[in-house]
């Protein structure tokens, strides 16, 4: 009895395993991507955008690349796990997108010195370990002028994630760009702690609009501030993806993240052998890993005008986002007049401009 | 004078705690028959994408709001045969149905992501609902929301006043006392887990239906085990889980409010309100130990098998 038993369980190993090796041919010629995210990909906004440049890339590059993703995967000892799980059975090429997944990558890479990786929004690089980021600050600062120029009541609501470098710098972009149009104009902020969480998210949207918003923007990852807007009559700007589905009305654009143009380049260079490690592109509006949506129907054709003009502006370079003089809430001078806030102070950003009320929580 | 905010933002707290009540005073019934259900977020999360999924395809709001509760209910009956018919632990059959509840609601889920459901009707009755604040707060509100008030109504009654809600208690309390007289404790006890089940359905619903009418995967974001503490916060009374569920979607939604306005408290010491007042009153309740504990079921937990 014993002994069918292991025979059985023999068999059933058997086939398991001839089983994985069914599913996944192994052909040198191929060349294996691999994709970690850390959410579902019918988020409708982080991941799935990030899987949307997945496909693009199946289909750019056709038979020559075979992609793989995992999704939902935690930062911390999991991340880890699943990314030496798909080093170790024949990735070439990993893309980790979620900024908590930076020491785990950092330290597969050192394990893996064949295989090449890509980490999305972190800073540590190495010999086969590059960074990238999108600058979706360009796509707020066309936003923010659209807004400025929209709202009746000179309140613009931001739903906020957490107060980290990105989030300020979304919040910054706005705001400046709205009050260079408008100079009544203000800011409420609310922030939910939580990247996501409809119903609170859907809460904050609420307070924000009781409170005399007309105008919704955010930087948390659902659908639901736009779902109020549109229920209230309001506006809004989608964020990571267009958002229409949920506010056909309400959406006056939405700032898409477009991570196909970065995906084909490198894993291109893959292929033919140039790809080189210890390197950071933070791609905008230029590069396209920044898009937005169509804009609505009832923004007055001067205004679409103007946020086009911003829009190219920022591609030839004639227009920046945090373009001098700027100052923080104490009135300092933190981008003197004529100067342009270099990468290293975007990443770093931890200040509201001058304007802004309330403080940043701690 | 009333300031202007202040009706929506009862209205706000209103959506809030909805979700709340119904988990909460689902698992009550569920634990006065002595089964723990950890299940809650899982059983939630089924209800939420059943009643969407449901009121996509037939656009009907009551299809949609029994859906929901079946899907709460299916759920529930997998996790009633598992832990009362084949004895498995009732701790980990519970966790392991909200991991359950939480996958499968996301492979169901991929279809409707993007779609969108008009809501649920609201009463609305001439001049009435027009009333300042009173108007609006308790004549204009969903289908949904009367029903979360009937069902603490309904279960606060059954439970003290009826026959068959001494029969939960007395399963809860002494299963083998019950079962020596006659009773057949796993029926009870399963009857009670479906109620429960059928709950939690309901809560998932209004999530979908009413709070954020659009289906994302994990959009429960946690609260099923909100429902669970106040459970205990409650200590097991259907009126105390109600105050409970308010007093929570109240701070939440007042300290969104305070952001807005500008009040300078730091903002995640505002967010961890909610916590802070329940971990409060569970010291105060639990200060007088033998009052809290007579209304702890005795045999919460404990699986039952009349050979044991």
């Amino acid at each position: 009895m014993k002994k069918l038993n292991y025979l059985v369980r023999l068999s059933l190993a058997a086939i398991v395993i001839s089983g994985f090796a069914l599913v996944s041919p192994v052909n040198s010629e191929d060349l294996k991507v691999g994709f970690v995210y850390v959410g579902p990909v019918s988020d409708h906004g982080w991941n799935y955008e990030h899987d949307q440049g997945r496909k693009a890339l199946e289909k750019a590059l056709g038979s020559k690349v075979k992609t793989s993703y995992v999704e939902s995967v935690p930062e911390g000892a999991d991340a880890a796990r699943v990314i030496t799980k798909m080093a170790s059975s024949g990735h070439g090429l990993i893309y980790t997108t979620s900024f908590g997944y930076m020491n785990p990558t950092l330290k597969v890479a050192k394990k893996f010195p064949k295989v090449k990786f890509e980490h999305a929004t972190g800073y540590k690089r190495s010999k086969n370990l590059n960074t990238y980021s999108g600058r979706f600050y360009e796509g707020r600062h066309v936003a923010g002028l659209i807004a400025g120029k929209m709202t009746k009541s000179n309140v613009l609501g931001y739903v906020a994630s957490f107060p980290i470098p990105e989030v300020l710098r979304g919040i910054n972009a706005t705001f400046l760009a709205a009050r260079s149009v408008n100079p009544k104009v203000r800011i409420k902020i609310i922030w939910v702690f939580t990247w996501f969480d409809p119903g609170k998210e859907a809460d904050a949207t609420k307070t924000l609009i009781d409170q005399g918003a007309d105008i919704i923007l955010q930087h948390t990852d659902s659908p639901a501030p736009m779902q109020v807007a549109e229920k209230r009559g309001k506006w809004a700007i989608g964020q990571a993806s267009d958002m229409s589905a949920y506010g056909p009305k309400a959406q006056l654009t939405a700032i898409i993240n477009n991570w196909a143009p970065y995906y084909i380049q490198r894993t291109k260079e893959v292929l033919n052998g140039t790809w080189k490690g210890n390197q950071d592109i933070w791609g905008g509006f230029k590069y396209g890993t920044v898009k937005l949506a169509p804009y609505n129907k009832a923004i007055p054709a001067d205004v679409v005008a103007m946020a086009e003009k911003a829009r190219k502006g920022i591609m030839d370079g004639s227009v920046h986002a945090f373009q001098g003089p700027i100052k923080d809430q104490s009135g300092k001078i933190v981008i003197k007049a004529g100067e342009r806030a270099n990468d290293g102070m975007l990443a770093k950003m931890n200040f509201y401009v001058e304007g802004i009320e309330g403080k940043i929580p701690k | 004078m009333m300031p202007d905010w202040l009706t929506p933002a009862i209205l706000t707290i209103v959506t809030a705690s909805t979700p709340l009540v119904f988990a909460a005073v689902g698992e009550i019934v569920v634990e006065k028959s002595g089964v723990l259900n950890l299940g809650i977020e899982g059983m939630m999360i089924i209800g939420a994408i059943a009643a969407f999924a449901i009121g996509v395809n037939t656009g009907s709001a009551t299809m949609a709001i029994i859906g929901g509760a079946v899907g709460g209910m299916l759920m529930a009956l997998i996790f009633g045969v598992l832990t009362l018919n084949l004895l498995a632990n009732q701790v980990a059959t519970g966790l392991a149905l909200t991991l359950f509840g939480l996958g499968l609601s996301a492979l169901i889920g991929h279809a409707y992501v993007g779609k969108t459901f008009p809501g649920l009707p609201k009463l609305d009755i001439p001049v009435l609902s027009d009333t300042p604040l009173v108007g609006p707060l308790i004549f204009g509100q969903d289908f949904l929301v009367y029903f979360s008030v009937a069902s603490v109504i309904f279960v606060g009654w059954f439970l003290n006043k009826t026959r068959w809600g001494l029969l939960v208690r007395a399963v809860g309390e002494n299963h083998d006392a019950a079962y020596a007289i006659g009773y057949s404790v796993k029926l009870v006890r399963m009857m009670a887990v479906l109620f429960g089940g059928a709950l939690a359905g309901l809560g998932g619903a209004y999530l979908s239906l009413a709070y954020t009418p659009f289906w994302v995967e994990n959009m429960t974001a946690g609260r099923g085990w909100i429902a669970l503490a106040l459970v205990v916060f409650a200590s097991w009374k259907p009126l105390r889980a109600f105050i409970g569920a308010y007093l929570f979607g109240g701070i939440t939604i007042i300290q969104l409010h305070g952001q807005g306005i500008g009040v300078d408290i730091p903002a995640p010491i505002m967010s961890m309100f909610p916590y802070l007042a329940t971990v409060i009153v569970l010291v105060l309740i639990s200060k007088d130990a033998s009052r809290s504990l007579l209304n702890a079921p005795a045999c919460l937990g404990r699986s039952f098998h009349p050979s044991s």
